[in-house]
């Protein structure tokens, strides 16, 4: 943190002196602001008079770019929007694409894409509480967590090739089938996982410190969180049962048995517990889709949208033909425009994609839940010390690649 | 939501609101409702509070850019019911210098999308409490989503090493950008009779040799 005014040291202070408000910049490189977020804070003494969040930092024209590029060419860049949660925002750019060009992706890919949605709300959640409960004082679970994370993003490697930015999702399918063996494992993992929630319930629910930092911290009421456009577990946490899984279902959802858990005080520490269950629940969902999910394709069968697999290419001239049109030129996709949502982990994420009927969109914008959540931190943190702001930015589980985008 | 209710709804709106309607039409499934620039804070706020629509959220707020028409922005409010389990979308027109009212008086979370639209495509909104840039740099020019803005732009940044401060200089690229056209023809083959050609026109007498 560096100060930006002070008051004059060497002025005598006695007790009746005024303090004059203080203005800090808190950031953009700081470990707790989660990113490149710079506030300029007025405090009172340690009190939060007002806070102005300055963002963009690390923006980077994702939808203009966009706007340049084919379809198929578009989807890397959505994996680094919310870098910790990324098949989830490739999702809602496909889910998109493919509502535009009135295509449904076979069951078996819709299971896997809602299998690895939901081992990827696995991942950002837990990154989302450890490193909140760092940024409130606790240590440990960050460093359980991020082993398990790991072990995720093994998956995600042996599923995509890579780590992080997967390019798994595409229209009308995924881009290969799940390697022999990667059901398995991940089964064997959702039997170990909710021994790691209860470790971390046991460190951080009833802990003292972490619900003096956390409890009547950030309340949202319900109306507050209707007005400033939240969503996600920062809706959920204020007690309003939504959820676009459930209430608006896309995919395999709605053959999904799960719960919506729906916090009570909408406190920071309400809204912990609303993703420390939805952990569990995420789990039910993937040994549910490991235990149902059929056997098939995992790409339509239209050359027009799709590749054809490598080896029909080696003797077919016209595969040859297609894979050669679809990763030059693209498909073209028919004139419309739509608002598609899907249920991240951070909240509703949206795209709004509006076809010109060319091979590349015309525009692309992004609705990002943090971004909603980050213009709420003014009244959330006003009259709080400067400490429960930062407890107010862990628990809203800001991401800055896709605020500034 | 099936299309003939969200029909039904677009028809209720248009007939409750009258001329401030200019159209309410259900594309893949969903409603769009066209309406006129000065009245949107009245459609908004009927829209929130009327109980047979009761958008309670505003989740998004944007324009596309579109040069060639007259009016160049489309400004669109996308908003969720979540007591209606409903989604809607509203759109106006403007211009570079005609401003929008700002319906930050009936969502609080319209200040942000306001500022980011207002910063990225330059549409201005009157009435807003505060309309600063957002997502670009400190002291940026331009709008850089509008459409004639080129996607390099027009200013690069770095680190001087000799002036120890980061320095703006215009653009320079080492390579040209590389942008192909896959909506012309080939146009060196377009009307040129090859040899052979005229057996497609030839008329087809119907007997083989």
């Amino acid at each position: 943190m560096t100060t930006a005014t002070s008051a004059n040291p060497s002025a005598s202070q006695t007790a009746k002196t005024q303090i004059k408000p203080y203005t800090m910049n808190f950031g953009p490189q700081h470990p707790a602001a989660h990113g490149v977020l710079r506030l300029v804070m007025e405090l009172n003494g340690e009190v939060v008079e007002r806070c102005d969040p300055h963002i963009g930092l690390l923006h980077r024209g994702t939808e203009k770019l966009i706007e340049y590029k084919t379809y198929i060419q578009a989807i890397p860049y959505f994996d680094r929007l919310d870098y910790v949660s990324p098949m989830c925002m490739e999702h809602a750019f496909v889910l998109g694409i493919e509502k535009l060009l009135r295509i449904k992706p076979p069951l078996r890919a819709q299971y896997i894409r809602v299998l690895f949605s939901e081992i990827t709300r696995i991942l950002n959640h837990i990154l989302s509480i450890t490193t909140g409960a760092l940024d409130v004082g606790a240590i440990t679970p960050s460093l359980w967590g991020f082993e398990e994370r790991e072990i995720l993003m093994e998956f995600y490697e042996r599923v995509s090739g890579a780590r992080l930015h997967a390019n798994y999702f595409r229209p009308g399918g995924v881009a290969w089938d799940m390697p022999a063996g990667l059901a398995d494992d991940i089964w064997e993992f959702t039997e170990r996982f909710p021994k790691f929630c209860d470790d971390i319930d046991n460190l951080l629910t009833e802990n003292r410190i972490f619900k003096q930092r956390t409890v009547d911290i950030g309340i949202v009421t319900k109306e507050q969180a209707f007005d400033w456009g939240f969503s996600g577990p920062m809706l959920r946490g204020s007690g309003v049962a939504w959820d676009l899984r459930k209430s608006q279902p896309y995919e395999v959802y709605d053959r999904m048995d799960f719960d919506v858990p729906v916090g009570l005080s909408g406190d920071c520490w309400s809204r912990y517990l609303c993703r420390m269950e939805e952990m569990r629940q995420s789990n039910r969902i993937i040994r549910q889709c490991l235990k149902e999910m059929p056997d098939g394709p995992v790409r339509i069968n239209d050359r027009k949208v799709a590749p054809p697999p490598r080896g029909e290419m080696k003797r077919s001239m016209e595969a040859l033909i297609h894979h050669f049109k679809l990763y030059t030129e693209g498909f073209h996709v028919p004139a419309g425009e739509t608002y598609t949502v899907i249920e991240a982990p951070k909240g509703e994420f949206g795209v709004f994609l509006v076809s010109d009927g060319t091979n590349k969109p015309y525009r692309c914008h992004i609705k990002a839940p943090g971004f909603a959540h980050l213009q709420g931190l003014d009244f959330m943190s006003k009259g709080h010390m400067l400490a429960d702001a930062v407890a107010n930015i862990a628990s809203m589980d800001i991401v800055f690649g896709e605020i500034d985008r | 939501m099936s299309e003939q209710a969200l029909k039904e709804l677009g028809d209720s709106i248009a007939a409750a609101l009258g001329e401030d309607v200019l159209k309410a039409e259900v594309r893949l499934g969903e409603l769009m409702v066209t309406v006129r620039r000065p009245s949107i804070v009245k459609v908004l706020t009927y829209l929130r509070d009327h109980s047979n629509c009761s958008f309670e959220q505003l989740m998004d707020i944007t324009a596309v850019d579109y040069p060639e028409r007259e009016e160049r922005f489309e400004v669109v409010y996308n908003l969720l019911s979540l007591k209606h389990n409903q989604r809607i979308r509203i759109k106006l027109a403007t211009d570079e210098d005609t401003p929008v009212p700002s319906v930050v008086s009936v969502y609080n979370a319209a200040n942000w999308f306001e500022r980011e639209t207002w910063d990225l495509l330059g549409v201005f909104f009157s009435d807003h409490p505060d309309l600063r840039r957002i997502l670009t740099d400190y002291g940026f020019e331009g709008h850089p989503f509008r459409k004639d803005f080129p996607l390099t732009g027009y200013v690069e940044m770095r680190y001087d090493e000799d002036q120890k401060r980061c320095v703006y200089e215009p653009v320079r690229l080492t390579q040209d950008f590389r942008t192909y056209d896959f909506l012309s023809p080939w146009e060196g083959m377009t009307n040129v009779m090859l040899p052979g050609d005229e057996k497609a026109q030839a008329p087809d007498t119907g007997s083989k040799p």
